[in-house]
C-alpha cells in the first residue's frame, strides 16, 4: 500500500490521523481483517462484557484509592473527623481507610464505587459462566477457554476476598481470623502456614500489607494476563451464535465491529460504569465507621464474607456437630476439612465439566452454534443441580439473617439446610430433565402438526379435529436446529476386552442420552402435512356436499 | 438402532451424536425488517435529534459533578460527606449514562442493522501446515540433538527442577515457626481478671447472677506491645449463674467460685469471638457460625460445627475479694491444630 | 401513633394528680441518682413510691399480671416471680408492649403498649415495694451527653455481637433473637442493660457504670441522627444484603439494559 495513492484529503481529519498513525505502525492491515468482523447480537452475550467493564471501573477507582490509602498496620490514635470513633487506637490502615471516607472529596464514592463493582465483577463473570455452561458455548473448541474463565472467575473471588480484608476493621478482621481458624485445621502444615502468613502470631502486624500486595499487583497482574488470553481466544475461535435459520457451525451472523459493535460495546463500557455509579451515589456498600478497628475480642452479630465467599462460609456452617477426631495425638478437623473438600470438589468439577461432556459424547466436531438449553436435558439438569447446590451452600452463610427476618429458628433453618444440601439439587436434576423433555417433546408436536389455532371442526363421520397452521419456515428451523446424542454400549478394544473405562463412558452415555427426543425431520413433517392436507379436502368435500 | 447410526458413531467424528439424512433444511437467514428510522427521514432525523440531546446530558451531568466538587467540601459535619457522594455521583451517573445511552441508541437507530453472515475456518491448520510444523520440530530435534542426547536431557530436566527451589525458600522469614505460642497465653498464677477494654479489675461480688463480663488479663490495655496478638488467645468471658446449676466435673469444682465460671472466648471452631451468652438457656452461642455452647455444662457443644467445649480458665478469690487466674489455660485456646494434643 | 401520645399527653397533664406525681416520681429519680453515683456494685436501692401509687399499682397488678406471676408476684408455671426484679423491669417490659405478654413463642415480642405512663408508673411502683431491684433509670444518664467514642467501643465489645454493630438486631438460638436498637429510646436502652430482659444478660453499674451506659447512649444515639453518608443503608445488616442489592440490583438494570441493547429496534 503506497502513501501517495492514499494521499488523504486536507480537510480529512479522520482519513488524515489514520495514514499518519498506519504511516508509522502499519495498522492498516489489522484494521483491515478486524474492522468488519461480525459479532452476533444477543443479550446474554454481553454478560461476560459487563465483567470486563467492571474489571475496568475496579482499575480506575483502585488506582485512586491507593493514592490515599496506607497498608500499614502500626497502631495509630484516630484524629479524625468521625466523632465516635476520636481517640481509639487502630491501625493505620484502617484509619486511612477513614481519612478516604469522610475527608478526601469523592473519596467514599470511590471507596463504594470500588466495592459495588467488586460485587459485580464476580457477580457478571458468575452469570457469564452460567451462560456458558448452560448453551454449551464451552464444547470443542472452546474447551480451554472455559478453564481460562473458570481461572478469571477464582482469581476474581481472590481479589475480592483479599480486599476486603485491607480496612482493617472489625468485620474483615474477623473474617481473617476465620481463615486463620481454617488454615490451622489443615494437617502436618496448618499452624506453619498460619504463621508464615500472618508473620507469627495472629493478627500481627503484615496481614494487610501483605494481602495488598497481593490486591494491588499480583491478583490484577493475573487477572489482566488471563483476561488477555480469553480474549484473544474469543477472537480465534470467533463468537458463538444461537441457533437459527442461516446461522451455521460454519458461519457466523451479526453485525460488523465497525460502526456497530464498536457503538454498541463501547457505549456499553459507559452504562455499566454509569450504573455503578448511581448505585454508588444512593446505597452505602461496607460501612467500615459502624464496625470501629480490628480487636480479637468483639464481634458483630450478622458477621459475613461478600457474597462471592459466602458459599465457602455457608459450607462452614453447615458441617454437622463434633466431625473432629485423634488419631493418635493428632487432631484432625473434619468440621473444617470436609467443607473445604466439598468445596474443592465442586469447582474442580466445574472446571473439568467440558472435558468430561466430550468424553462421553465423543463428539469432535467444532461447535459454534449454541444448543438451547432444552436440547440438552441431562446438561442443563446437572447445571441446575450444581446451581442449586451453590445457592445453599451461599444460603447457609446467612442463616442468622434468614432466621431473624423470616422469624424462624436459627437451628431449624440450619438443620435444614443441611438437608436441603442433600435434597434439593437431586430433586432439581429431576425436575429440570423433566421439564427440558416435555418442552422438547412440545417443540417437536409444534414442528409436526403445526401451532394450535383453537378452530375445532366437525369432520363429516362426526370426528372432531382442531385445525393447526404450519409455521413458517424460520420458526420451524428454529425448532429442529440440534443433533440428539444416543447412548452407546461397551464395546471390546481391540484386544478384544471391555475395558473399565469402556464401561464407565457407556453407562455415563446412557445416563445422559437414555431419555432423548429426537428432532423433526423433513420426511415426518411432509407426512403429517399431507395427512393434514387430506382433512382439509376431506372438510372442503364435505362444505361442498352440503352445498 | 439403524446401520446408519451406527456408522456415525464409528467415524469418530460426530461421537455419539445422530446425524439424521433428511434434517430440516436450513432456509437461510431471515429477510431484514426495515426500521421507521430507514423509511422516514423524519423519524431518522429525531433520532439524531435525541442522540445529540442525550450526549449534551452527559456534557451537563460532568459539568454539574465538577462544579459539585468545590461547591460541596467536606467538613466536620457529616452531611457534607453525604452531599459530597451524592451529587458528585449523581453528575457523573448522568455523564456516563448520557455517552452509554446515546451511543447505542445511535448505534440502534441510525447506523444499518443488517445482519451479515461470514464465513468461519476449521481452526485446525490444513494438513500441509502442519506436516510443514512438524517437519519443523522434527529438524529442532535433530539439530539440538534434544532426543539424541539423554544426558543433556535429563540433566536439564533435573536443573529445571531444582532451580525454583532458591526462590521458595526465600519466603522462609515470612514468619516464625508456630513453635508454642499457641499453647500459651499471659494468663499466668495470680493474674486478675479485668473489664475489656479498660482493665479495670473485677471483685466477685461485682458479679451478679445473669451479669456477664468481657474479660482480659489485667495489664492487657490498647497500646501493650503485642495488644491483639495476646488479647485473640487470652479474651475469657465470665459468668455468674446459681451454684447449683453447674455441672462440674471432680477436677473443676475448684475452678469456679460460688458459680462464678471463666471461659475463652475464642471458639473452638476457627476461632470467632463466642461472645453471644443467653441468661436463661445458659448458651453461648457464635454468631460466625452458630456452634452453641453449654454454659452450665462444661461448655460442651450442643448445635454447631465446632466440636471441642471451650477451655475454660481456672479462678479463685484474694483477700480484697478481686478475681485471679489460678494459672493459664490447661489446653491450647481457640481452633483445633494438628498437634494440640501433643505434649511438648 | 403520634395522636394517641399526644393525648395520653394531654390526660397527663390535666390530671393533677399526675402531675403530683410526675414531680414525684422526678425528685425520687433524681435522689436516686445521686445515689446510683455512690452506690458501686449496682441500681438496686429501694426507691420510696407513694402508698397511692403502690395500691394502685398493686390493684393494676391483680387485674393484669396475677393471673401468670401470682397474687403476690411470687411467680408461677407461667410466668416468673417479681420480687426484686425492680421498677426498671416493669417499665421495660410494659412500656415497649412486651408485657402483658401474648401467646407463647419463643420470646416476648414488642406490642402496642395497653397501659398509661401513670399506671406504668403505678405497677413500677408496686414491683419495686416489693423487693430491691434496679430503679428507673436517672434522666441524667439518658442525655446521651456521653462520650460517643468510648460508647462505641463498650458497645462493640458488650453489645454488638447479639445487636450488630450498626444496632441493627441479630440472630438467638433456637428462635430467639436480639431486637434492633433503631426505635429504642435511651430510657429503654438503659433499662435493658440494667435489668437484662429475657435471655439478654445483666450489665450491671460495676460492669458498666452509669455513666458509661450513657455513653453507649450516647453512640447509639450518634449513628442514629447522623447522617447516613454513603446513602440508603439497606438495615445495617452487612454483605449479605449488599451481594442481594449487586445481583438483583445493579446486575438485574444491567441486564435490562442489555436486553434493551440487543433487541431490534423498529
Amino acid at each position: 500500500m503506497s502513501s501517495t495513492s492514499n494521499q488523504p484529503k486536507k480537510n480529512n481529519f479522520l482519513a488524515g490521523t489514520a495514514n499518519y498513525v498506519d504511516e508509522r505502525l502499519g495498522v492498516a492491515g489489522v484494521l483491515k481483517e478486524f474492522g468488519r468482523k461480525i459479532f452476533p447480537d444477543h443479550w446474554s452475550f454481553m454478560l461476560g462484557e459487563v465483567a470486563l467493564y467492571s474489571f475496568l471501573v475496579l482499575l480506575l477507582s483502585g488506582t485512586f484509592l491507593t493514592f490515599f490509602f496506607d497498608p500499614s498496620m502500626t497502631e495509630v490514635v484516630y484524629d479524625g473527623v468521625y466523632a465516635p470513633l476520636k481517640g481509639a487506637h487502630m491501625s493505620i490502615a484502617y484509619a486511612s481507610s477513614l481519612d478516604i471516607t469522610f475527608e478526601v472529596r469523592g473519596g467514599l464514592l470511590m471507596r463504594q464505587v470500588h466495592h459495588w463493582s467488586a460485587l459485580l465483577f464476580v457477580a457478571a463473570a458468575g452469570l457469564h459462566m452460567l451462560r456458558v455452561f448452560f448453551t454449551g458455548a464451552f464444547r470443542k473448541p472452546r474447551e480451554m477457554n472455559w478453564v481460562v474463565g473458570f481461572v478469571l472467575f477464582v482469581l476474581g473471588m481472590g481479589a475480592g476476598f483479599t480486599g476486603y480484608s485491607l480496612p482493617d476493621d472489625l468485620l474483615s478482621g474477623n473474617g481473617l481470623r476465620i481463615i486463620d481458624g481454617m488454615i490451622k485445621g489443615i494437617p502436618f502444615i496448618g499452624t506453619w502456614i498460619s504463621s508464615f502468613l500472618f508473620g507469627g502470631e495472629f493478627p500481627g502486624t503484615s496481614i494487610v500489607p501483605r494481602l495488598y500486595s497481593l490486591h494491588i499487583m499480583l491478583i490484577p497482574a493475573l487477572i489482566l494476563v488471563f483476561l488477555a488470553i480469553h480474549l484473544v481466544m474469543l477472537v480465534v475461535h470467533k463468537h458463538t451464535h444461537y441457533s437459527g435459520a442461516g446461522k451455521k457451525d460454519t458461519n457466523i451472523v451479526g453485525y460488523p465491529l465497525m460502526p456497530v459493535y464498536v457503538a454498541k460495546a463501547g457505549g456499553f463500557f459507559f452504562i455499566v460504569f454509569g450504573v455503578i455509579m448511581l448505585i454508588s451515589s444512593f446505597f452505602t456498600i461496607n460501612p467500615i465507621w459502624n464496625y470501629g478497628g480490628y480487636d480479637p475480642s468483639p464481634v458483630s452479630a450478622g458477621t459475613q464474607p461478600d457474597w462471592y465467599i459466602g458459599w465457602l462460609d455457608g459450607a462452614l456452617r453447615l458441617a454437622p456437630t463434633g466431625m473432629e477426631f485423634m488419631i493418635g495425638d493428632f487432631t484432625v478437623s473434619m468440621n473444617i476439612l470436609l467443607p473445604l473438600a466439598v468445596s474443592l470438589i465442586f469447582l474442580a468439577l466445574v472446571a473439568v465439566y467440558p472435558f468430561i461432556e466430550n468424553w462421553i459424547t465423543g463428539d469432535k466436531r467444532e461447535h459454534h452454534v449454541l444448543d438451547r438449553p432444552r436440547n440438552a436435558p441431562v446438561r442443563t439438569a446437572i447445571g441446575a443441580a450444581g446451581v442449586m447446590f451453590y445457592a445453599i451452600l451461599w444460603a447457609g452463610a446467612s442463616t442468622d439473617l434468614i432466621a431473624t427476618q423470616f422469624k424462624m429458628s436459627l437451628n431449624q433453618v440450619l438443620t435444614a439446610m443441611q438437608i436441603s444440601l442433600i435434597v434439593l439439587p437431586i430433586v432439581s436434576f429431576m425436575v429440570t430433565k423433566r421439564i427440558c423433555l416435555s418442552l422438547q417433546r412440545k417443540d417437536r408436536e409444534v414442528a409436526i402438526h403445526g401451532r394450535e389455532t383453537g378452530r375445532i371442526v366437525r369432520l363429516p363421520h362426526g370426528e372432531y379435529i382442531e385445525v393447526h397452521e404450519p409455521l413458517n419456515e424460520y420458526e420451524l428451523y428454529k425448532l429442529v436446529d440440534y443433533k440428539d446424542y444416543q447412548p452407546t454400549l461397551a464395546r471390546p478394544n481391540a484386544a478384544g476386552k471391555i475395558t473399565v473405562r469402556a464401561r464407565i463412558r457407556a453407562s455415563l452415555s446412557k445416563f445422559y442420552f437414555k431419555d432423548r427426543v429426537s428432532p423433526a425431520t423433513q420426511s415426518e413433517i411432509e407426512e403429517a402435512r399431507h395427512h393434514a392436507e387430506e382433512i382439509e379436502q376431506e372438510v372442503q368435500k364435505a362444505i361442498e356436499s352440503a352445498k | 438402532m439403524s446401520e446408519q447410526s451406527k456408522e456415525v458413531e464409528r467415524s469418530q467424528n460426530a461421537g455419539l451424536a445422530v446425524i439424521k439424512p433428511d434434517a430440516v433444511r436450513d432456509p437461510g437467514i431471515e429477510p431484514h425488517r426495515v426500521r421507521m428510522t430507514d423509511k422516514s427521514p423524519k423519524h431518522a432525523k429525531s433520532a439524531a435529534r435525541q442522540v445529540a440531546l442525550l450526549f449534551t446530558l452527559s456534557m451537563f451531568g460532568s459539568a454539574f459533578a465538577l462544579w459539585t466538587y468545590f461547591a460541596f467540601p467536606i467538613n466536620e459535619d457529616l452531611n457534607t460527606v453525604r452531599q459530597n457522594t451524592l451529587f458528585l455521583g449523581v453528575g457523573i451517573t448522568l455523564g456516563l449514562l448520557g455517552i452509554g445511552i446515546g451511543a447505542i441508541h445511535w448505534a440502534k437507530t441510525l447506523m444499518p442493522d443488517h445482519e451479515v453472515a461470514e464465513d468461519r475456518h476449521l481452526l485446525a491448520s490444513p494438513e500441509d501446515k502442519r506436516a510443514a510444523a512438524i517437519e519443523i520440530i522434527n529438524l529442532a530435534n535433530q539439530e539440538s540433538g534434544f532426543t539424541r542426547r539423554k544426558l543433556i536431557r535429563r540433566t536439564l530436566y533435573g536443573a529445571l527442577a531444582l532451580f525454583p527451589l532458591p526462590g521458595l525458600i526465600i519466603f522462609g522469614d515470612l514468619g516464625p515457626n508456630p513453635g508454642n505460642s499457641l499453647r500459651h497465653t499471659i494468663w499466668k498464677k495470680g493474674t486478675r481478671l479485668a473489664r475489656d477494654p479498660y482493665g479495670t479489675p473485677i471483685k466477685a461480688s461485682d458479679v451478679t447472677i445473669g451479669s456477664v463480663y468481657h474479660v482480659v488479663p489485667e495489664g492487657l490495655v490498647p497500646g501493650t506491645e503485642h495488644y491483639l496478638e495476646e488479647k485473640a488467645k487470652a479474651a475469657v468471658l465470665l459468668v455468674r449463674v446459681e451454684p447449683d446449676k453447674l455441672i462440674e466435673t471432680e477436677e473443676r469444682k475448684s475452678w469456679s467460685y460460688q458459680g462464678i465460671v471463666a471461659y475463652s472466648k475464642i471458639c473452638t471452631h476457627v476461632g470467632c469471638p463466642v461472645a453471644l451468652y443467653e441468661q436463661h438457656t445458659h448458651h453461648l452461642l457464635c454468631p460466625c457460625h452458630q456452634s452453641t455452647f453449654d454454659l452450665v455444662d462444661g461448655c460442651k457443644v450442643v448445635f454447631g460445627p465446632a466440636a471441642r467445649p471451650l477451655p475454660q480458665l481456672p479462678i479463685y478469690v484474694d483477700e480484697e475479694g478481686y478475681l485471679r487466674a489460678q494459672s493459664d489455660f490447661n489446653e491450647p485456646v481457640g481452633p483445633s491444630f494438628w498437634d494440640r494434643s501433643v505434649k511438648s | 401513633m403520634m395522636q394517641k401520645l399526644k393525648r395520653k399527653l394531654n390526660g397527663l397533664r390535666r390530671s393533677p394528680r399526675s402531675v403530683i406525681a410526675v414531680l414525684f416520681a422526678g425528685l425520687i429519680v433524681v435522689g436516686s441518682g445521686y445515689t446510683a453515683v455512690n452506690a458501686s456494685v449496682s441500681s438496686e436501692r429501694t426507691v420510696e413510691y407513694t402508698k397511692e401509687d403502690i395500691e394502685y399499682g398493686k390493684k393494676l397488678f391483680l387485674s393484669n399480671c396475677a393471673s401468670c406471676h401470682g397474687k403476690n408476684a411470687e411467680g408461677t408455671a407461667n410466668g416468673p416471680s417479681l420480687i426484686g426484679v425492680g421498677a426498671a423491669s416493669v417499665d421495660f417490659q410494659v412500656s415497649t408492649g412486651r408485657m402483658p405478654g401474648a401467646a407463647s413463642g419463643p420470646q416476648l415480642q414488642v406490642k402496642p403498649v395497653q397501659f398509661t405512663e401513670e399506671e406504668i408508673h403505678a405497677m413500677a411502683a408496686f414491683v419495686a415495694s416489693l423487693g430491691a431491684g434496679p430503679s428507673v433509670p436517672d434522666a441524667a444518664y439518658l442525655q446521651a451527653n456521653g462520650d460517643p467514642t468510648k460508647g462505641g467501643e463498650l458497645f462493640r465489645i458488650n453489645c454488638a455481637m447479639c445487636h450488630n454493630a450498626a444496632g441493627a438486631g441479630g440472630a438467638l438460638t433456637e428462635g430467639k433473637y436480639a431486637p434492633s436498637l433503631d426505635n429504642s429510646s435511651p430510657k429503654i436502652i438503659y433499662e435493658a442493660m440494667v435489668t437484662g430482659p429475657q435471655n439478654m444478660p445483666v450489665f450491671n453499674d460495676a460492669n458498666i457504670s452509669p455513666e458509661e451506659k450513657n455513653d453507649i447512649i450516647t453512640y447509639l444515639v450518634y449513628l442514629r441522627e447522623s447522617a447516613s453518608v454513603g446513602g440508603e443503608e439497606l438495615g445495617g445488616l452487612g454483605p449479605v444484603v449488599e451481594g442481594l442489592v449487586s445481583w438483583f440490583g445493579l446486575l438485574g438494570i444491567i441486564i435490562a439494559i442489555t436486553i434493551w441493547l440487543g433487541a431490534k429496534s423498529n
